[in-house]
């Protein structure tokens, strides 16, 4: 199951946290803190595993991408393939892309709550929910059907 | 409208945030914002509602308390419009979570919306049910779920089947429920659902048997169709990911199998030809590739005995180990290090491939593979892989050299085939990588020399090379000992061995390296001390340069450290005035027993017990010795209560060894009334490793040579040697024998300690036999306390082999020294110290159980009590 997705600026400024454990929120902001204190120390050229029991408790492991000026970071305990969760960056990277066309750290934060439907239509509940790209497109067709639907409701 | 809640959009709030340039401004907008948006709440204007929201949530991201917003999630959840909805399901599922009594009041609202009629809004109420769902919620709304798994819209049917996996997740008992859907989805084409169909079982079949039987009757030959199909089929563009037909799909139906064949040799049998083609047809030039490889190499460890497939699977691991992304070697190390307990014998022919591992530019896959060779050395392999590992030592990193090194010494110590092999590679290990290693490391190599008495001329010889070489402390250390010891067999290159080349070797070289050692600034004081015993030791075997070495010693008299300078004082009478008994004083240690090293090592190191206190203990040199069961039993550090029992032996052993103790009884007298030194003499804890005294091996963990404990304590120090009549006799003999004398003399004095003072007790008195208890404590240690424990003979009659075992509870160390005899003579006494150490010390006061054994008129007596009246503050 995966435990957390996060995206982080070099900085360490959290740009979306999301934890499918229930966590409070002293106890998000730490381990944000303590993972980008992690990936920061981290050479160029090493593996992109890392594990890190000793914040997210036994048998946790953590995967991650840097890209331009953002870490994107996914915690997963060992049901899950970490070949896989390395290409479930890569699906979410290249999704986000397709609906912000070219993604950048801005779009990320200022569309914070779109950030968040796309990431629920690929991860649900800590599972691995789509990754087939005719489905990316779903929370674009999402809104622009649902807006009219919804009005018509209102 | 109202004034304050005309607020900023949230556009204008985040780039006011990212403005602030310091954490202070930062937390003044936020302060702001936060008291226009409370504002707004309580205008209750549902126009501002989900920017509100919204804002909250970024600033919840900030980590900022926004626990004023909960209720505006449920107030949007409940309105009409998809819009509001959706900001407010989003807020639900962040700024809530289960545990909070809200949430209760969501569950109806929740309800409605799976029964709605607009599927958007369907999919919203089961997204976020999947995200937060509580175990009451799972109950409530379960039978919605299971309806919606049916949904006509494969969209809903998805979200449906994960919310159900949550479900079951929460609330095993309703796994039953969905078997039938789930067994349903799995016959899906729309790959999409079908692979939440499979992660649905997979969850059912982990919580209960029963689903997994069905599913492994009902469900095995329609996953292994599908994963064939899926496998085979011509290139699809909608479902491809790097070359690969739906990696994740391919993931998760190998993941299931894994499960289904796990302890079913059928079905296992019935996948094997699947799995072999996956293995065999899966492309591994792309990572999506390499991971269906990987998932499929874990499936094949998993299920039932199919020894071709594993060795099909190990060697995809294999090349896994030589990708160049880094990733890949990663997750193949871990890998691997599980299959070497399937099949050893496979994984050790990629043996030259992990050792470059080893060699990587990553940390983590170096300490991976050196974790893996560890695991894969045997005594067939052990001389080659430690020669490859001791040449990298060479080349490697600072900070690798810790772990690295203490694997050698770990692989050395436990595969040696032979005594030589060893000493040779420890010493290759200390001079390349001495100061990473661990003390207990090196003691264990000190008592392997003295064990192998025909290579003290050799190994003294190779270490006197070494040392000139290398200022590695350890190194330093063994060999100033070995020279102190054997400093003769190096002069005279005794016991030269067939392949030895000849060195000339002057008694005035040999002291060098000591005054090197004693004169370096970096030695720290354990090895000066033992520079210093060294010299001593010296002084008797190099009678023609004495003179020399005595000015060594005079040297040190000036040294700041204290227990440096009262040795030296003490040593220095010994070469002046005590030309006589020198000789006997300095003789060559005896053979320290390895069996006993190793049982104190294991219980004193309790982390390594593992791998070294086994029922029998691994020696050094490889052989197998059983260790005395009941010694094992004794450090058996779990148990809730640690009995130990004295044991007489000991102080003869200490006797015999202490020849000399009738020479110097009249200053041993002297040196007895010095207040106790826990574990400050240096010579004595090396003697006592060879003392088979179960009660110092189980309680005291006296670190080897530990004296850096004289630093804490100084005033000890200052005490002996501020004493009118300075102790003539050095401190090697005279604490040593304080330990007998303790016990010996009728009635041992001590200086008055600077605590307070503590009544005696009457600890237990039955119509024979009374113990008391007096209570001293030394100064700077508030938490040990010194027991002197008297047992009268209240009867008529002798005792005869009488003991006193104690048991503490877990946070208290007991230590017993011998008593002073074993037989009680009628109202005669024996006295004994214990040594109590208190690590609650002021929370919790002292208590013991205690047992006295003994033979009456030849018969046995047992005699047990509790003892609680301590006083209290101990």
């Amino acid at each position: 199951m995966i435990k957390a997705v996060m995206m982080m600026n070099t900085q360490g400024k959290p740009r979306l946290a999301k934890f499918y454990d229930f966590m409070t929120v002293e106890k998000q902001q730490e381990l944000i803190r303590g993972v980008f204190s992690v990936l920061c120390s981290r050479p160029e050229n090493v593996s992109s595993f890392l594990e890190i029991d000793s914040l997210f408790g036994p048998d946790s492991r953590l995967v991650y991408k840097h890209y331009a000026t953002l870490y994107f970071v996914l915690v997963f305990d060992g049901s899950e393939n970490e070949l896989a969760m390395l290409d479930l960056i890569q699906v979410l990277v290249e999704t986000l892309d397709k609906c912000f066309s070219n993604v950048c750290e801005l779009d990320i934060v200022f569309n914070y709550s779109k950030m968040h439907a796309v990431l629920d239509e690929i991860v649900f509940g800590g599972q691995i929910r789509s990754c087939l790209k005719r489905d990316f497109t779903c929370p674009e067709v999402c809104f622009r059907v649902a807006r009219p639907i919804a009005s018509k409701l209102a | 409208m109202n004034p304050f809640s005309s607020g900023t959009r949230l556009r204008d709030m985040i780039r006011s945030i990212r403005a602030c340039k310091t954490a202070a401004e930062e937390r003044a907008v936020v302060r702001k914002e936060c008291a226009d948006i409370r504002a707004s709440i309580n205008e209750n204007d549902p126009h501002d509602r989900h920017r509100n929201l919204a804002k909250l949530m970024f600033i919840h991201m900030l980590g900022y308390p926004t626990h004023f917003g909960q209720m505006e999630c449920l107030k949007l959840i409940a309105s009409p419009g998809f819009p509001e909805k959706r900001i407010g399901y989003l807020g639900l599922m962040l700024l809530l979570d289960e545990r909070q009594e809200v949430l209760m009041l969501v569950t109806n609202s929740l309800k409605q919306d799976l029964n709605h009629t607009n599927q958007y809004v369907v999919g919203l109420a089961l997204c976020a049910l999947g995200n937060i769902c509580s175990a009451e919620m799972a109950r409530d709304l379960a039978p919605e779920v299971e309806r919606l798994i049916q949904f006509r819209d494969p969209n809903i049917r998805k979200k449906a089947a994960l919310c159900s996996t949550r479900i079951v997740r929460k609330v095993p008992d309703l796994a039953e429920n969905f078997v039938n859907a789930a067994a349903s989805l799995l016959k899906e084409k729309h790959h999409g659902v079908l692979i939440t169909g499979v992660q649905l079982c997979y969850e059912l079949c982990t919580i209960n048997d029963e689903a997994l039987e069905y599913f492994r009757k009902k469900c095995t030959e329609g996953l292994i169709k599908t994963l064939r199909d899926i496998t085979n089929s011509a290139y699809q563009p909608e479902y491809d990911v790097a070359g690969i037909t739906d990696p994740f799909l391919h993931i998760r139906l190998l993941r299931l199998l894994r499960v289904i064949g796990h302890g079913d040799a059928d079905a296992s049998d019935l996948m094997t030809d699947i799995l072999a083609q996956v293995a065999t047809k899966t492309e591994s030039n792309k990572n999506a590739g390499n991971a269906v490889l990987y998932e499929c190499v874990e499936t094949i460890m998993a299920i039932e005995d199919t020894s071709s497939l594993r060795v099909l699977a190990i060697n995809i691991l294999g090349r896994f180990l030589s990708n160049r992304d880094n990733n890949i070697r990663y997750v193949a190390l871990n890998m691997l290090m599980k299959a070497i307990a399937f099949d050893d014998q496979a994984v050790q022919r990629h043996r030259v491939t992990i050792l470059e591992c080893v060699k990587d530019p990553d940390a983590s896959i170096r300490k991976r593979a050196l974790e893996l060779v560890s695991l894969l050395v045997n005594e067939n392999n052990v001389k080659q892989l430690t020669k490859e590992l001791i040449d990298y030592l060479e080349i490697s990193d600072e900070d690798f050299k810790e772990d690295l090194s203490a694997k050698i010494c770990f692989i050395v110590e436990k595969f040696s085939p032979e005594k030589i092999w060893y000493i040779d590679q420890m010493l290759k290990v200390l001079s390349e990588a001495g100061k990473f290693v661990k003390d207990d490391v090196w003691h264990a190599l000190i008592v392997v020399i003295s064990n192998a008495s025909e290579l003290h001329g050799y190994t003294v010889r190779a270490l006197y090379k070494a040392v000139i070489y290398s200022e590695q402390e350890t190194l330093v250390r063994v060999a100033i000992w070995c020279i102190g010891e054997y400093g003769d067999l190096l002069v005279n290159n005794v016991g030269m061995l067939g392949n030895e080349d000849p060195m000339t070797v002057t008694e005035c070289d040999a002291v060098d390296v000591i005054e090197d050692a004693i004169t370096r600034h970096s030695s720290d004081m354990t090895t000066k001390a033992m520079a210093l015993i060294a010299l001593l030791k010296l002084s008797s075997r190099f009678p023609s340069i004495s003179e020399r070495i005595k000015d060594i010693i005079v040297k040190q008299k000036g040294s700041l450290l204290l227990e440096m300078q009262q040795r030296a004082i003490e040593f220095n009478s010994i070469v002046d005035r005590h030309k006589n008994i020198r000789s006997s004083l300095v003789e060559r240690m005896p053979v320290l027993d390895e069996a006993t090293f190793n049982v104190r090592r294991a219980g004193s190191f309790p982390a390594s017990a593992s791998t070294m206190a086994k029922p029998s203990v691994s020696l050094p040199n490889g052989v197998e010795k059983p260790a005395a069961p009941p010694l094992v039993d004794l450090l058996d550090m779990d148990s809730d209560d640690i009995m130990s029992a004295p044991s007489s032996s000991g102080a003869d052993f200490l006797q015999d060894l202490l020849g000399v103790v009738d020479l110097g009884s009249s200053s041993a007298q002297s040196g007895a009334t010095q207040a106790p030194k826990a574990g400050t003499d240096l010579l004595l804890d090396i003697l006592s490793i060879g003392t088979p005294s179960p009660a110092q091996n189980s309680t005291s963990s006296i670190d080897l040579l530990s004296t850096a404990d004289v630093n804490k304590n100084p005033s000890n120090v200052l005490d002996a040697i501020s004493s009118p009549a300075p102790p003539h006799i050095a401190t090697t003999a005279s604490a040593g024998m304080f330990d007998l004398l303790d016990g010996l003399s009728p009635s041992p004095s001590k200086e008055a300690t600077n605590g307070p003072a503590y009544p005696p007790i009457v600890a237990y008195e039955s119509s024979s036999l009374k113990i008391e208890f007096s209570f001293s404590k030394a100064p700077g240690k508030p938490q040990t306390t010194n027991v002197q424990a008297t047992f009268i003979n209240l009867s008529p009659n002798i005792f005869t082999d009488f003991i006193f075992q104690a048991a503490v509870p877990k946070f208290l160390q007991l230590h017993l020294d011998p008593a002073s005899g074993n037989t009680l003579p009628a109202s005669g006494n024996i006295t004994q110290s214990l040594r109590v150490n208190n690590s609650q010390h002021g929370k919790k006061s002292l208590v013991m159980r205690m047992r006295v054994g003994y033979k009456l008129n030849g018969k046995d007596v047992l005699e047990e009590g509790q003892i609680n009246n301590f006083p209290r503050g101990l």
